[in-house]
């Protein structure tokens, strides 16, 4: 769901660079030097996730995840983002360097509203059945704000980017069903094999 | 798997890291903002001139520049439609306009002219070395850090995945729509996360035996030398050229 570089207005570019700016320094107060080399690793991780391509009838998508390291992370997802799209575009020309903030603020934002909607349905003592509709609302509705904070982006350049904003959000329907399903599947197998993920880092 | 490009034995290589990231940030926000046909057509032939001084190889940029110009092409099935203006052609009973062309036509330029900087940026410069540089340039120290490990794991994590992809498929996974496999690879990502989460706290321990007190040291000493300073004006001078073509054509 990256923007590619040119497409945005100026004034769109600043404002995703300026929440983006904020998001950044309110996630990384919260994290600890010690706990850089354990974040750096999941954003790692993240970034593999984010390769898989999974697929849907004849074609295959995807995953973005921002809902799944939303739950995890809470706001330090801004940095793991911002890292994460700044290697793909140094290594793979996945956007650049003006749109390096509206497309973190794109995904990291939605993540972060995820954690406070959601967060508190994934900890242990929740009963099963809130806990997997939690996780699955949090991977689902990460991919929807996205969505649409993208379609936002493209309409409030141009209005005429208003087909093409209804039909990113149309054609991620499919993505947010599918990263719900992920997420909710991964989380649970977190819960079973590593319940200190879910509960130690997101404080 | 991931890999970066490479134009080790350029005159741009030997630059300033940071001067670089400068030139690169300043040219890159220059073209974003303007409009002008004959800017942004400067500054891509500028760009291919700066690539070109930089040794990547030809190939390797058309390859790189292919995921942009896909994203590209979907913009030019729909803004020649939508746009209003003057009619143009027409497809059936949809109107193509000549503004919507124009404006299609202009965000391609861009997009390509800030894409090939980025590239030149990339392939004249080490991952770890744009890191220091963005140091001594004012980022914040634990951002430096989380870039540094994340950069220094991708690989590590992304071999893992290759190796449980593999496993899967001697186990006869085959990836269908259905229920099954996404769990599959759920678990599979969950695996993932749990196994960087333990050597996450494997080389933390590690780092702290040796004595690591939250400092990165840089063997490579930056220093700006006459080539940079040079470097520095001519491009400074050409993105304020620039600046002034769009400024003055517009009032």
């Amino acid at each position: 769901m990256h923007i590619s570089e040119g497409v945005l207005s100026p004034a769109i570019l600043i404002g995703g660079a300026v929440v983006t700016m904020a998001g950044v320094a309110i996630g990384l107060k919260k994290v600890d030097n010690e706990n850089i080399p354990k974040m750096g690793i999941l954003s790692a991780a993240f970034f593999v996730a984010s390769l898989v391509h999974v697929p849907v009838g004849p074609s295959s998508v995807h995953l973005i995840l921002n809902g799944l390291l939303g739950l995890i992370l809470g706001w330090k997802a801004f940095p793991a983002i911002l890292v994460a799209l700044a290697l793909q575009a140094l290594l793979f020309q996945f956007g650049g360097i003006t749109t390096l903030g509206v497309n973190t603020m794109n995904m990291a934002l939605p993540a972060v509203i995820c954690y406070y909607l959601f967060g508190w349905g994934v900890k242990s003592g929740i009963k099963q059945r809130v806990f997997i509709t939690a996780a699955f609302a949090s991977g689902f509705c990460a991919v929807l704000v996205s969505s649409i904070l993208v379609g936002f982006s493209l309409y409030l350049t141009g209005e005429a980017f208003l087909p093409a904003a209804k039909l990113i959000v149309a054609a991620h329907l499919p993505v947010m069903i599918i990263e719900g399903i992920v997420t909710a599947a991964c989380i649970l197998f977190l819960k079973k094999v590593r319940p200190e993920l879910l509960e130690e880092i997101n404080v | 798997m991931i890999k970066e490009i490479s134009g080790s034995d350029s005159i741009i290589y030997c630059l300033d890291p940071r001067v670089k990231i400068i030139i690169a940030i300043l040219f890159s926000v220059m073209v974003a903002v303007s409009d002008r046909f004959l800017v942004l057509i400067s500054a891509l032939i500028l760009n291919l001139f700066i690539i070109i001084t930089a040794r990547v190889p030809i190939k390797e940029v058309f390859k790189r520049l292919i995921p942009v110009n896909t994203l590209l092409i979907f913009l030019w099935l729909f803004l020649p439609f939508t746009f209003a203006g003057e009619d143009l052609f027409s497809i059936g009973s949809l109107t193509g306009t000549r503004e919507g062309v124009l404006f299609a036509f202009r965000i391609t330029i861009k997009s390509n002219a800030i894409m090939l900087m980025l590239i030149a940026l990339a392939a004249s410069t080490p991952i770890f070395t744009i890191g220091h540089a963005m140091h001594q340039l004012g980022m914040p120290e634990k951002l430096v850090h989380l870039f540094f490990f994340t950069y220094r794991y991708l690989h590590v994590i992304h071999k893992e995945y290759i190796r449980l992809v593999n496993s899967m498929k001697i186990r006869g996974f085959k990836p269908k729509t259905d229920l099954h496999t996404y769990k599959s690879y759920a678990h599979l990502i969950g695996m993932l996360l749990v196994r960087g989460f333990d050597r996450g706290q494997r080389v933390h321990n590690a780092m702290i035996c040796r004595g690591f007190s939250g400092k990165f040291y840089s063997l490579s000493n930056f220093s700006i030398s006459r080539a940079d300073v040079i470097a520095l004006i001519l491009m400074a001078g050409f993105i304020l050229m620039l600046v002034i073509l769009e400024w003055t054509q517009t009032t």
